[in-house]
């Protein structure tokens, strides 16, 4: 399924964010069930999946990650259920050590300071991995899509950090 | 979903967690990631003058079959040589801690982690 067709929206990277949710409610709107209230079992169940899909696309359009994920699976890279391993040294040791002060955060005197010191290096290196991952998604060379998918990779593991910093932080509020 | 006792009796007692000092000469170090949960693995061995692998030592932030996986191989490959621990195979982890389907992807990750060790200690010999 390619969800930019279904949207009937240009499919870059680069997506025109309103008119993918201007699109989303006239979809929505043709598809709901109520709309079929009065129609055959068939119809009415096609209607509640019609509706499961433009609510995922939705969702999959709108989160740039897995807006990402999405174009290079529309040109064959399968990356949601992969189990090869990342091995870049560099990038996992930084991992580690943001993960360490991850664990450490409990221990400081000001645990707010740290946590926003964290989200501004966060920030900072995922605005450079998404930078890297636009221009690289505009190419129509297989290479560059190879080194999209590094990208992509390198983002999932932001993601993780970035939840369990808001994790962290949550919890201190308790 | 539920672990398998092995799993929890290494998740609730990791086995030889931690780091080697990395300026050691016999020390060697894999470290790998798993994308899909964003799990981070370090694996350390030493590695004594005859090949064999005198200690190990991990640090892994994952899920409890993570960390169970990591545990795991340190015991495993203490005491063999370096071919030995090479031909360890993700099957073998994954058979020995009854991991779920879901959770194969931690025992590619440990069994990678010792490969990434194995080729830094090579590529060392190497020169």
């Amino acid at each position: 399924m390619n969800y930019f067709d279904l949207f009937n929206v240009v499919p870059a990277f680069d997506i025109d964010t309103a008119l993918l949710a201007e699109r989303y409610r006239e979809l929505q709107r043709a598809v709901h069930p109520d709309k079929f209230a009065n129609d055959t079992e068939q119809q009415k169940l096609l209607s509640v999946q019609r509706t499961a899909q433009v609510n995922d696309g939705y969702q999959t359009l709108k989160n740039p990650l897995r807006r990402a994920e999405h174009m290079l699976s529309l040109r064959g890279i399968e990356l949601s259920h992969e189990t090869t391993t990342l091995k870049d040294g560099a990038f996992l040791m930084q991992q580690m050590e943001w993960r360490e002060a991850l664990e450490d955060i409990q221990h400081n005197s000001d645990p707010q300071s740290s946590i926003d010191e964290l989200y501004e290096s966060f920030g900072e290196f995922e605005s450079t991995l998404l930078t890297k991952l636009a221009t690289l998604l505009i190419s129509d060379e297989s290479a560059d899509a190879l080194l999209a998918a590094d990208q992509i990779r390198k983002l999932k593991f932001m993601a993780k950090l970035h939840d369990e910093l808001a994790r962290i932080e949550d919890g201190l509020l308790d | 979903m539920a672990y398998s006792e092995k799993v929890i009796d290494h998740y609730e007692n990791p086995r030889n967690v931690g780091s080697f000092d990395k300026n050691d000469p016999s020390v060697v170090t894999g470290m790998v990631g798993a994308p899909a949960c964003g799990d981070v693995m370090k694996l350390q061995l030493k590695i004594n003058a005859d090949g064999i692998i005198e200690d190990a030592k991990f640090k892994t932030y994952g899920c409890g079959s993570a960390i169970a996986s990591s545990s795991l191989v340190t015991e495993w490959v203490k005491g063999k040589s370096v071919d030995e621990a090479a031909t360890i195979k993700n099957a073998d982890i994954a058979e020995e801690l009854a991991l779920p389907p879901v959770k194969i992807h931690c025992s590619i990750l440990a069994e990678d982690a010792i490969k990434a060790a194995i080729e830094e200690y090579k590529s060392r010999q190497a020169k």
